[in-house]
């Protein structure tokens, strides 16, 4: 017990609690957006708790919410979160624990988590700010989801508010931190160029979906 | 959205997050293999974004979107949090309805 509490004194814990506190506010604006999509206060609740990757709910609804259908929101959500199995791989090293405690700790390979396990210079510092900060997160983004989609259910008119054009701007909050990959650049010019030459000739979700194959050009520009 | 796709996009993203620590083990996909998923979501983002500011179904339509992204792309750069991105370009986007 005396090792747990010093282990929260861990360097990473001021850091992991300040990432989860700005990530309860980002999970208010998915409960809003979530309502104001069409899904219900207890879907957008479940999607957060069991979904658990915040640009890929954030895609759900969006794509919903822009008139795409289920199983091209789907894809373009699990397309996002492909990410979240390479992070898979870097974080499970570190874990070195129990069977049940690595299938907990699945659940909470995300961006940021993986992120703070990464930024630490020996493994077991590396576990401690996974699990630190892949738990805060858990809290406070379902927390931030709670209170968003119970407020969001106040808005008759969510189009009025500028709705739609919360959405890209959300899409460019979460594209941001991503671009300091090598090769993002040119994946990301690619993928905006390939969506708008679709857009006019293909069913909605579609460009986005086709977009990923700009993956690869992302790959060879990282290989140069 | 059903709830059965909710809870199928629930076991497949977990499954995702579940390869590395639980499934597969000690072993571990090449480095370009790595590289490409964790890029995947870079032209995913850059589509949604171009698709959302001007794009309606299947035609492209220039509206109060493009000037409030724009707005939202400036925030980001300087470092703005993300609520404030998102709200800045709802209030540019209802604002310019409300004049225009």
């Amino acid at each position: 017990m005396v090792r747990r509490l010093r282990r929260l004194r861990g360097p990473y814990v001021r850091d992991a609690l300040g990432i989860a506190l700005a990530t309860g506010i980002y999970g208010v604006s998915f409960g809003v957006l979530s309502v104001s999509a069409g899904l219900s206060v207890a879907q957008t609740c479940a999607m957060s708790l069991l979904v658990f990757t915040g640009a890929s709910q954030f895609a759900v609804v969006g794509v919903l919410a822009a008139g795409g259908s289920v199983p091209t929101a789907m894809g373009n959500a699990l397309l996002l979160a492909a990410r979240n199995a390479a992070y898979g791989f870097v974080v499970a090293p570190v874990l070195k624990t129990s069977r049940l405690m690595r299938a907990v700790a699945a659940h909470l390979v995300i961006d940021e988590s993986t992120a703070m396990a990464r930024s630490q210079d020996n493994d077991d510092d590396a576990k401690g700010a996974f699990w630190t900060t892949g738990l805060a997160v858990f809290v406070l983004w379902n927390l931030g989801t709670a209170a968003g989609a119970l407020a969001g259910q106040a808005f008759a008119e969510p189009a009025a508010l500028g709705l739609d054009a919360m959405f890209p701007a959300a899409f460019v909050a979460l594209l941001a931190p991503q671009l300091r990959q090598a090769g993002a650049v040119p994946a990301a010019v690619a993928g905006a160029v390939i969506a708008l030459a679709l857009l006019p000739f293909a069913p909605p979700g579609i460009p986005v979906l086709t977009a990923a194959l700009a993956v690869f050009v992302g790959v060879a520009a990282a290989k140069r | 959205m059903s709830w059965s796709a909710l809870l199928i996009l629930a076991v497949a993203g977990y499954a995702l997050k579940a390869l590395g620590p639980l499934l597969l083990g000690d072993r571990r996909p090449s480095e370009t293999v790595a590289r490409a998923l964790a890029l995947l979501a870079v032209p995913l983002l850059a589509a949604l974004v171009v698709v959302q500011t001007v794009g309606v179904a299947d035609r492209m339509v220039i509206d109060a979107r493009l000037p409030a992204v724009a707005v939202a792309a400036l925030l980001v750069w300087r470092g703005a949090p993300f609520l404030v991105v998102v709200l800045a370009a709802a209030a540019v986007a209802a604002g310019l309805r409300a004049v225009l």
